[in-house]
């Protein structure tokens, strides 16, 4: 997909700048963000998902512009899968109807076709057994693979996952980032801001560094990591390193 | 002996333990009542539950018809007063919040005088079982609100963002999260207030409806016998609040997701 961003810039009521003037126009299929707490890398990929606008500027995914009133930007959702940090599962709905109830009421499925697809999907993910649980039954690690599930489910032209194992015992971290490599090598285009530099590296073909509201740098991940241009990436990339065995 | 009263900082009771303390419990219970009232030299006469049964039964009917209507009118009552509390418009949401201060401020007992005098006297509504509904659906709607608002505000935001991203509408978002929560978090706390309202509404005794507490005390006035007219109405009310305790009891378990 083409993401275009044109002197993109989101401040909050209380003032700050979050997000501030970023320029970018690239061909995406994978795509890494990461950065420092508080760069602003979830109001990015929120405002990507349709779930925030901008305060100036203006975002285009494959040449249209993201919508700014509410009918187009609900229609702009349902073709787009979110999955949040965590708590994105609704609390009262089992992992079956998760998946299921967003088919049947935003995207038309009949109940029956519904069914079959969330269990097709929980069952590929390993979570046949547990299709009858609430997420407060579930562990972390399988929560957020249900949160993949309800997100793909309807076959969404993109994913976006806002560190999605940052809140997951280190256990789970690999069961989830594992299904995020699958699906990207079934042709998934996707945007992934995380922690997991690994994954960034070795399974994102492209990387962007997000520090302060700024889109410091851009490019291969490879490149991004073994060649930093900025002292902050530098210094982000170090940070990370002080413990590794 | 021992293992049979005392409970160890872990352990949970045992049956026969369980059995042997509420025995116990009974029996110093009955002992109790039965010196005091020797103390006195009453015997008991329940023989006016059969000679007033209709009486009796009309009273328990009307205490059954008053709670239940003022249950719902109390929950319509509620539903506005939490809606106007976040209301945008300043007066309404003060308006909402003096009457929730003020209900909850002050002794049933005043508001069925102060209100049976406005509504009886300026109103002009004559009819005591409309006018004991309207003052006790006046009163539980404040708790009502309070209950409404608190599980509206605890509402996660973070669902409603999840509900926004999988494309749901501002139709299908109430439908479909925001009214299944708040039912789950609201039912258990509603249905103890149907337990409050069946007790409360024994006050309406003081505007001479005709619920059970007034028959009881009007039949209690003329055979003397308190003692056993009281604990028969006693016993009258918590068939009533046991069952509708249980209920919340059970709907809390069925709600457990959401702690
Ligand atoms: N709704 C909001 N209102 C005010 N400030 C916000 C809001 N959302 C995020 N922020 C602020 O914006 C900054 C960037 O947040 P975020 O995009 O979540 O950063 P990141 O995901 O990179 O950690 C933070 O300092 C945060 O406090
Ligand atoms: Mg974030």
């Amino acid at each position: 997909m083409k993401i275009e961003f044109q002197q993109l810039s989101r401040q909050f009521e209380d003032g700050r700048i979050v997000l501030d003037s970023i320029n970018f126009s690239d061909e995406i299929r994978t795509l890494a963000i990461i950065g420092p707490s508080g760069g602003g890398k979830s109001t990015l990929l929120r405002i990507l998902g349709g779930l925030l606008l901008p305060t100036s500027g203006e975002v285009f995914v494959n040449g249209s512009p993201i919508p700014q009133n509410e009918e187009q930007l609900q229609r702009y959702r349902k073709e787009i899968g979110f999955v949040f940090q965590q708590g994105g599962l609704f609390r009262h709905m089992t992992a079956l109807e998760n998946i299921q109830i967003p088919l049947v009421q935003v995207h038309h499925y009949s109940e029956r076709s519904a069914k079959e697809r969330a269990l097709e999907l929980l069952e590929r993910f390993g979570l046949k057994e547990d299709s009858h649980k609430r997420p407060f039954q579930l562990s972390g690690g399988q929560q957020q693979r249900v949160a993949i599930a309800r997100a793909i489910a309807a076959r969404p032209r993109f994913l976006l996952l806002d560190e999605p194992t940052s809140a997951l015992d280190p256990e789970y971290t690999t069961e989830v980032l594992d299904i995020v490599n699958e699906l990207k090598n079934e042709g998934m285009e996707l945007i992934i801001v995380t922690h997991e530099m690994g994954f960034a590296r070795h399974a994102c073909e492209k990387a962007a560094f997000l520090c302060q509201g700024r889109l410091m740098e851009y490019g291969d991940s490879h490149t991004l990591f073994t060649h930093p241009q900025t002292p902050q990436l530098e210094q982000f990339l170090g940070r990370l390193l002080e413990w590794n065995i | 002996m021992k293992k049979l009263f005392i409970l160890g900082k872990e352990d949970r009771p045992s049956l026969p333990a369980i059995v042997c303390s509420w025995l116990l419990v009974c029996i110093f219970i009955v002992v109790f009542f039965w010196i005091s009232l020797h103390a006195i030299q009453t015997t008991f006469d329940f023989s006016f539950i059969a000679d007033f049964h209709i009486r009796l039964l009309k009273g328990f009917g009307m205490t059954l018809l008053l709670s239940l209507a003022s249950f719902i009118v109390s929950l319509f009552l509620g539903v506005i007063s939490a809606a106007g509390q976040g209301s945008r418009l300043l007066p309404i949401r003060c308006l909402c919040t003096l009457y929730v201060t003020f209900i909850r401020g002050t002794p049933l007992i005043m508001q069925i005088y102060l209100f049976f005098y406005i509504i009886g006297t300026a109103w002009g509504i004559e009819n005591r079982f409309l006018a004991g509904v309207l003052i006790l659906s006046i009163f539980e709607g404040a708790y009502i609100t309070e209950i409404l608002r608190g599980s509206l505000l605890s509402i996660d935001a973070a669902q409603l963002e999840a509900a926004r991203a999988v494309g749901f509408t501002h139709a299908q978002t109430i439908r479909w999260v925001i009214l299944p929560q708040l039912i789950a978090r609201t039912l258990p706390a509603l249905t103890g207030q149907l337990a409050s309202i069946i007790k409360d509404s024994s006050l309406l005794s003081m505007i001479a409806v005709i619920e059970i507490t007034q028959t009881i005390r009007e039949i209690t006035a003329t055979n003397f016998r308190l003692f056993e007219g009281y604990f028969f109405l006693g016993i009258l009310y918590l068939c009533l609040t046991l069952p509708v305790t249980l209920a919340s009891k059970v709907l809390e378990r069925r709600f457990r997701y959401e702690n």
